[in-house]
C-alpha cells in the first residue's frame, strides 16, 4: 500500500522468468509472479503454459516466498497472435508472432492488467536493458548478444519502458542458469522454449492446415527465367533464404528467393540470386516517440537472429520509410520486422514490405 | 515483507490456541490406536470417545449418533450416498431433492447418484436469494424420495434457509432429511433436536478447529449403508483409524463455538454491516447477493457490475486483503458461479463475485483499511476493462 513500487513479474516456469524473480526479491523489491493462460490448440498443450509449466512456475514463486496469480489471456491470444499467424500465412507473408505477443499480449494486456491491479512496474525475463538520459528512456542490447532480444521489444513506447524492468539484461544465459542452480529453483536444467508456443508438437505448416488456414494450394516452382522447376506444396510451407527441402534439384544448390502469391509462384534460384539491398519498411514505431530526421545512417535487423548491417534509412512518409543495405542480405522477408539500431540502442522498427 | 488481512474465514479459520494445546498430548504422548486392546489403546479410544460425547451434548443428540469423518465434504457425501443407497436396497426410492444452489459436496455427489447409480435428482425451486420454501419442498416429495438434502447456510451467498421447517415437512412425510451444517455451524445453532433433522454435516475447520476431520450426525433409527470399507469402527459404518488428536481439536474447537457463539456473532455481524452499508453507499453499480438479512452474521457477499472476480481478488490480495469470490478457481479461466447463475444473476455481473467474511480475528481497524482500499481497486479495474 502507498508508495511503496511493486513490480510484477511475467512468470513462465521457464529459467530466466524464474531468475529475474529471484534477482528482484534479493534486491529486496516488493515482487508479485503473474502469469498468463495462453491459447493453445485444443489438441495440443500450449509448450509455454502447460500445467506442468504452471506447477514449475507456482513452485519457485514459493521458493522466492512471493505471491503468484495466474491471468487469462486466451481470447487475447487468440485473436492478437495465432489470427494474425493464420492470416499473415494466408496472405502470403511470414508473420512474426512473438512480436504480436510481446506487442498485444506481454506489453498490452498483461502490462495494462498489472498495472490495474496494483503494481508499478511489470518485469519480464527478456535479455535486454533499460536507460535513462536526456529525458528519455532508451532500449539497449543486452550484454550477452547472443541472448539479446530487443528485436522483439522494439515496439516498447516511453511509457512502457519508464514501468518496465529486464533484470536478466546484464547476465549472460550460462549466469543465468549458474545462478539459478545456486538458488536450487526447479528450473536450472529446463530448456529454452523454442518456436511458437501455441502450435504445441505440430510443425506450423501442419497447424495451419488443422486449422483450415485460407493458405495458397500446390503451385509452380519456378526459376528467375520463368521456367517450370516442379511444384511447391503452397507458399506457407517455404521461408525465404530456405535451401533444404524444396524438392527439386539442379547442379548448384538452391535456394527460395521470392514468394509471389498474385501468380501462387515459388521462385528459386542460386546462391548469388539470393539476396536484396532495398526494401520498405511500414508501421514504423520509434521508441522515443517522435519521427527522425529525413536520412539517417543506421544497422537494421530483418529477424530475430540474423546479423545486423550497416544502412541507410530514409523517411518517406510517416511510419514508413526505404532502407539500403551496405550489403545485401539473403532472407529479406516480407511480414517480418525491420529493427533499427543506433549502437547498442534499439531505435525501433516495422514490418517489412514486398 | 507481505502483512495482510485476512477476511475469509468461510474459506476457513485458524486454530484456536485452546484446541491446539487440546490436541498435542495425542500426537505423541497417547497415540495408541483407539480399536487396540492394550492400555494404550484404550487411552486414545477414551480420548475419541469423550470427544463424542462432548460432540453429542453440544449438538443435542446421544453419542451413538455422531460419526466422525475426515471433513465435511466427506460427511456430505456419507449421508447421500448412504442414505440413497439404503433407500434404494431396501424400498427401491431412486427420487434425489436437493436445491441447485447446494455446495459441490453435496450437488456433484447428487448429479453422480443420478448419473452413474441409476437415481432421478430433482432441483428444487429457489428463490432469488437462494433459499427454499416450505410449500416448494412440501408439493415436490415423492413417496419414493430417498433423500431431501438442503442445506443450512449458503457457503457463496450466505443465505440462511428455514431448516427446521423444512425438516419438519420431511418428518411429516417420513423421508430423511440432510442438511449440510458446514458453513452454519460456526454461527447457528446446531442443535438437531430442535431443529429436527435427521442428519447434518460439520467440518471442524470452519469454527477453528483442525482441517482434515468432521462429523456426520445422523438420527437413531435412520439406516444407511456404509461407503467406505475396511475395520470396524464408527459403528462398522466407516473404516480407517480414528484421526485422534484432530478429533479431540474438533469437540474443543465446537465447545468454545457454542459456548461463545452469541459474542462472536454480535462481533462478526456489527462488522459486516459496516461493510454492506459502506459499500452500498461509496461503489455504483453493486449489488448484495444472497439475502440481506436472513444470512450468516459474518457473511458479506456482492456481485459487481464489469468485474472479473478473479482479478478483484488478486487486486485485494496485493493491496493485502484475502477474500474470496463465488467459484475458487486459481487457474486464471473465469466462469460464472453456479450458485449466481442459479439464483438468476447475469454472467455480467456473475464474473465480478466478491464474498468478504470476518472472524474472531478481525478488528475495526481491518475493516476501515478494507474499505479505504477497495473503492479504488474497483475503479481501476473497471477503467482497464470498461
Amino acid at each position: 500500500m502507498g508508495d511503496q513500487r511493486i513490480i510484477a513479474i511475467a512468470m513462465s516456469g521457464g529459467v530466466d522468468s524464474s531468475v529475474a524473480a529471484s534477482l528482484l526479491v534479493e534486491q529486496g523489491e516488493k515482487v508479485i509472479g503473474l502469469m498468463l493462460r495462453l491459447w493453445s490448440d485444443p489438441n495440443q498443450p500450449n509448450r509455454c503454459c502447460s500445467p506442468h509449466d504452471m506447477t514449475i512456475a507456482r513452485q519457485v514463486a514459493s521458493q522466492l516466498d512471493i505471491p503468484f496469480y495466474t491471468l487469462d489471456a486466451q481470447e487475447v491470444f487468440k485473436h492478437h497472435v495465432v489470427d494474425y499467424f493464420i492470416e499473415g500465412y494466408s496472405q502470403g507473408i511470414t508473420p512474426n508472432p512473438c512480436i504480436e505477443c510481446n506487442r498485444h499480449i506481454r506489453w498490452n494486456f498483461l502490462y495494462q492488467n498489472a498495472l490495474a491491479l496494483g503494481a508499478t512496474h511489470l518485469a519480464t525475463g527478456h535479455y535486454a536493458r533499460i536507460a535513462f538520459s536526456d529525458n528519455h528512456y532508451h532500449l539497449l542490447r543486452a550484454i550477452d548478444h547472443h541472448k539479446d532480444q530487443s528485436y522483439v521489444l522494439h515496439m516498447m513506447d516511453q511509457d512502457r519502458l519508464a514501468h518496465a524492468i529486464f533484470p536478466l539484461g546484464h547476465l549472460s544465459k550460462s549466469e543465468v542458469r549458474r545462478r539459478a542452480r545456486l538458488r536450487s529453483l526447479p528450473v536450472a536444467d529446463r530448456q529454452d522454449s523454442q518456436d511458437l508456443c501455441f502450435i504445441g508438437y505440430l510443425d506450423y505448416h501442419h497447424f495451419l492446415l488443422e486449422h483450415r488456414a485460407p493458405i495458397s494450394p500446390p503451385g509452380p516452382i519456378v526459376d528467375i527465367d520463368g521456367n517450370r522447376l516442379g511444384t511447391h506444396k503452397g507458399l506457407a510451407a517455404y521461408t525465404i533464404g530456405q535451401r533444404k527441402g524444396i524438392g527439386v534439384s539442379k547442379p548448384y544448390p538452391l535456394y527460395v528467393i521470392q514468394k509471389e502469391p498474385s501468380r501462387n509462384a515459388l521462385l528459386v534460384g542460386s546462391k548469388e540470386q539470393l539476396g536484396r539491398d532495398t526494401f520498405m519498411v511500414d508501421q514504423i514505431h520509434w521508441i522515443d516517440g517522435s519521427e527522425p530526421d529525413q536520412h539517417i545512417q543506421v544497422q537494421v535487423q530483418v529477424r530475430y537472429k540474423s546479423p545486423e548491417i550497416v544502412s541507410e534509412v530514409k523517411l518517406i512518409e510517416s511510419e514508413k520509410v526505404f532502407v539500403r543495405l551496405e550489403s545485401p542480405l539473403p532472407d529479406v522477408t516480407p511480414g517480418q520486422f525491420a529493427v533499427f539500431y543506433n549502437g547498442e540502442e534499439c531505435l525501433g522498427g516495422g514490418v517489412i514490405l514486398l | 515483507m507481505w502483512d495482510g488481512i485476512y477476511l475469509d474465514y468461510a474459506a476457513t479459520t485458524p486454530v484456536d490456541q485452546r484446541v491446539l494445546e487440546a490436541m498435542l498430548p495425542y500426537f505423541r504422548e497417547t497415540f495408541g490406536n483407539p480399536s487396540s486392546i492394550h492400555r494404550w489403546g484404550q487411552k486414545s479410544e477414551a480420548a475419541v470417545e469423550q470427544a463424542r460425547n462432548k460432540i453429542a451434548q453440544l449438538m443435542g443428540c446421544s453419542a451413538s449418533e455422531i460419526l466422525f469423518t475426515s471433513c465435511g465434504s466427506e460427511s456430505d457425501n456419507f449421508a447421500l450416498r448412504g442414505v440413497a443407497y439404503h433407500a434404494l436396497k431396501s424400498r427401491g426410492a431412486r427420487h434425489i431433492l436437493i436445491p441447485p444452489v447446494e455446495h459441490h459436496a453435496v450437488l456433484r455427489t447428487a448429479q453422480d447418484l443420478a448419473e452413474n447409480h441409476g437415481f432421478d435428482l430433482e432441483y428444487l425451486p429457489i428463490d432469488p436469494f437462494g433459499s427454499v420454501s416450505a410449500e416448494d419442498l412440501e408439493s415436490r416429495i415423492r413417496s419414493d424420495t430417498a433423500i431431501v438434502s438442503i442445506m443450512y447456510a449458503n457457503n457463496e451467498i450466505g443465505t440462511i434457509n428455514p431448516i427446521q421447517e423444512l425438516a419438519a415437512i420431511c418428518r411429516a412425510k417420513n423421508v430423511p432429511f440432510h442438511t449440510d451444517a458446514v458453513q452454519a455451524a460456526s454461527q447457528l445453532s446446531i442443535d438437531v433436536k430442535s431443529l429436527d433433522v435427521d442428519l447434518m454435516s460439520i467440518g471442524a475447520h470452519k469454527f477453528y478447529g483442525p482441517k482434515g476431520v468432521g462429523a456426520l450426525y445422523v438420527r437413531s433409527g435412520v439406516d444407511l449403508l456404509s461407503i467406505q470399507t475396511g475395520g470396524s469402527q464408527e459403528a462398522a459404518l466407516r473404516a480407517g483409524t480414528h484421526n485422534v488428536p484432530l478429533i479431540v481439536g474438533m469437540a474443543k474447537a465446537l465447545e468454545i463455538t457454542v459456548m461463545d457463539r452469541e459474542v462472536f456473532n454480535q462481533h462478526y455481524q456489527h462488522l459486516r454491516d459496516q461493510i454492506f452499508s459502506f459499500v452500498q453507499r461509496h461503489i455504483p453499480d453493486v449489488h448484495i447477493s444472497g439475502h440481506p438479512q436472513m444470512r450468516l452474521p459474518n457473511h458479506a457477499s456482492f456481485v459487481f457490475k464489469g468485474i472479473d472476480g478473479n482479478q478483484l481478488l488478486i487486486a485485494l490480495d496485493i493491496a493485502g486483503i484475502g477474500c474470496s469470490s463465488g467459484s475458487a478457481c486459481k487457474t486464471g479461466n473465469p466462469e460464472p458461479s453456479d450458485v449466481l447463475k442459479a439464483i438468476g444473476i447475469e454472467d455480467e455481473w456473475a464474473l465480478g463475485s466478491l464474498r468478504v467474511t470476518v472472524g474472531r480475528q478481525t478488528t475495526q481497524g481491518d475493516i476501515d483499511t478494507f474499505l479505504e482500499v477497495l473503492p479504488d481497486i474497483i475503479l481501476k479495474l473497471r477503467r482497464t476493462h470498461g
